[in-house]
């Protein structure tokens, strides 16, 4: 490849990488207004309805605000990390994007290991967390940075699970292959029908990944005040709140194409199969962020004891049934997803050896 | 391009295992480790082994390192009191890595390698058509190596039972909360309702 090649991949890379965080920051912009609103009317409130039209430029207000705020930096604190913990923090939650497939061929890069690099790039985010946490030199950030490392270790087992449950069903890692292995019966083909149990399971276990309430112990206010961001303001605070919402996107996203067929349309006709793919994606994705921001109004926080119990005693012993129980199903009946035949075993390795 | 980013990985990597040893904060070291990992990964995907790449970020960078920083953020290190010592174990230290240093060199400069066995894996890992390496490695490792697979995770199995078992303690006087025993209680039996009159009060038998 000439040099020319290679500058001319980079540069299509990054310019649909910058397309792709453009889309997204906005969608999310509107996405946390729309939180604070469901949110507001559960509890018969208005929500923001000062700036702009029914409020609706409230997102981009406090954008503006954070970054004319002076960045206090606390004397003690460990100034290197301490600054680094918001950017990686960030930064990582928007790399996960880079493989998600928001319609057919859409992904900026078609992983074979999709799932894997989402579950890896999203356990490194609680690094930001910890050491967020650990070098603002105070005590409820610490608190508030062990909590979540606990929280987010223990629920990644179970979203661990659902994963595998998923790919048995889908027999591949590469998210393009497990939404195309859902295309069939429209609605009642994706798996949300078929692995029901493990759509509860990851939708609380979502819930917990991203310390979104009643799993928020990380932030909790009445305890810690803010948990780890409390010493943080203005542009690292921001990237805080970025991160996590783009975190909460990204689950959204896994949702969507776990468990609610991707870009396919819910019914497999005509008027439906017009509408373009990513117009469906978007409206999973949000049903699913709606589902997410219903549960943070009416669900009281967890205390942490109730939290660990639910994670290593209700959902790690249902997961692992449903593991086994999946994959005794696919065997039996024979539903399992074929793979080519495997080549003929070396004969000649053990002459060789002797 | 592949040869920049080999270097790239392989120098941040080296330089990062370095720090790990040369940082004066643990909590630093073990940023490096974890820095030192994620390089590893990233020449596991020059490989083309992405799979052992993702295994290694999710296990020892989401996992291992994790529960690493965990505890060394708990420690409560002095380090003026670590450093005191430092010259005066100096001399010992010092020759202890020498002879580890000659001995390995002594062990490496001798080291021969069978013309037979380098023909063994490039026999039996011919590349195959059409399939991931996920597939690959799931392959040989449920049918070939089955009962070594199993084997290792039934050592992992006994070690975690075995850290249980260690640190498992009844405690008495601990308050704690049996969701059953919570959900078995009956109202019949648990409440009593009753009318309270006006500037009464309850009555003495029931408070």
């Amino acid at each position: 490849m000439s040099f020319t090649d290679i500058l001319w991949t980079v540069g299509i890379a990054a310019l649909k990488s910058v397309g792709l965080l453009v889309c997204l920051l906005v969608y999310i912009a509107f996405a946390l207004y729309a939180d604070r609103k469901v949110w507001a009317a559960v509890q018969m409130r208005r929500g923001p309805n000062v700036v702009g039209p029914w409020g609706l430029l409230q997102s981009f207000a406090d954008l503006t605000k954070f970054f004319f705020k002076e960045p206090i930096i606390p004397a003690s604190a460990n100034k290197g990390v301490f600054l680094l913990a918001p950017f990686i923090f960030a930064t990582l939650s928007l790399a996960a994007w880079a493989v998600i497939p928001l319609a057919e061929g859409w992904a900026i890069a078609d992983l074979n290991v999709g799932v894997l690099y989402i579950f890896a790039i999203s356990s490194l985010g609680i690094y930001g967390v910890i050491m967020g946490g650990w070098a603002s030199n105070s005590k409820y950030p610490f608190l508030g940075a062990l909590r979540s490392t606990a929280q987010m270790v223990s629920y990644e087992v179970s979203i661990g699970f659902v994963i595998v449950t998923v790919l048995m069903c889908a027999g591949s890692l590469n998210l393009t292959k497990i939404v195309e292995s859902q295309n069939q019966y429209g609605i009642f083909g994706w798996y949300w029908l078929w692995l029901f149990p493990m759509f509860v399971v990851f939708f609380i276990s979502a819930l917990a990944e991203t310390n979104r309430p009643p799993f928020d112990l990380p932030e909790a206010e009445s305890e810690l005040v803010a948990g780890y961001m409390v010493e943080y303001s203005s542009t690292p605070f921001l990237l805080f709140m970025l991160g996590e919402y783009v975190a909460i996107m990204l689950m959204c996203a896994m949702g969507t194409i776990l468990f609610l067929g991707g870009w396919l349309p819910p019914v497999p006709y005509a008027p439906f199969t017009w509408v373009p793919g990513v117009v469906w994606f978007v409206l999973k994705a949000s049903l699913f962020f709606f589902m997410i921001s219903m549960v943070k109004a009416f669900v009281p926080r967890y205390r942490y004891d109730q939290l660990m119990r639910l994670g290593w005693k209700v959902f790690l012993p249902i997961s692992l049934v449903m593991v086994i129980l999946v994959a005794t199903v696919l065997k039996v009946t024979d539903l399992a997803p074929k793979s080519p035949e495997p080549p003929p075993a070396p004969v000649a390795t053990k002459a060789v050896i002797q | 391009m592949t040869a920049l980013f080999f270097y790239l990985f392989s120098t941040v990597a080296v330089a990062s295992a370095f720090m790990v040893i040369a940082a004066r904060n643990p909590v630093h070291s073990v940023l490096y480790l974890i820095l030192a990992f994620v390089n590893a990964a990233g020449l596991f995907i020059l490989l083309g082994a992405e799979f052992l790449a993702m295994l290694l970020v999710v296990v020892y960078v989401g996992a291992v390192a994790v529960l690493f920083l965990f505890v060394v953020m708990m420690l409560d290190v002095d380090f003026a009191e670590l450093r005191q010592g430092f010259l005066q174990y100096l001399p010992i230290g010092g020759l202890i890595g020498l002879i580890f240093l000659v001995e390995l060199v002594l062990v490496v400069s001798t080291w021969s390698i069978s013309p037979d066995a380098l023909q063994v894996p490039l026999a039996s890992n011919a590349p195959l058509e059409g399939i991931t390496n996920t597939e690959a490695i799931g392959r040989v490792l449920y049918t070939r190596y089955a009962y070594f697979f199993q084997a290792a995770g039934l050592i992992l199995l006994v070690a975690m039972i075995g850290a249980i078992v260690l640190t498992l303690r009844e405690r008495a006087g601990v308050k704690r909360q049996d969701i059953s025993a919570q959900n078995a209680r009956d109202p019949k039996e648990v409440l009593t309702l009753h009318d309270v009159p006006s500037r009464k009060g309850l009555p003495e038998s029931v408070s």
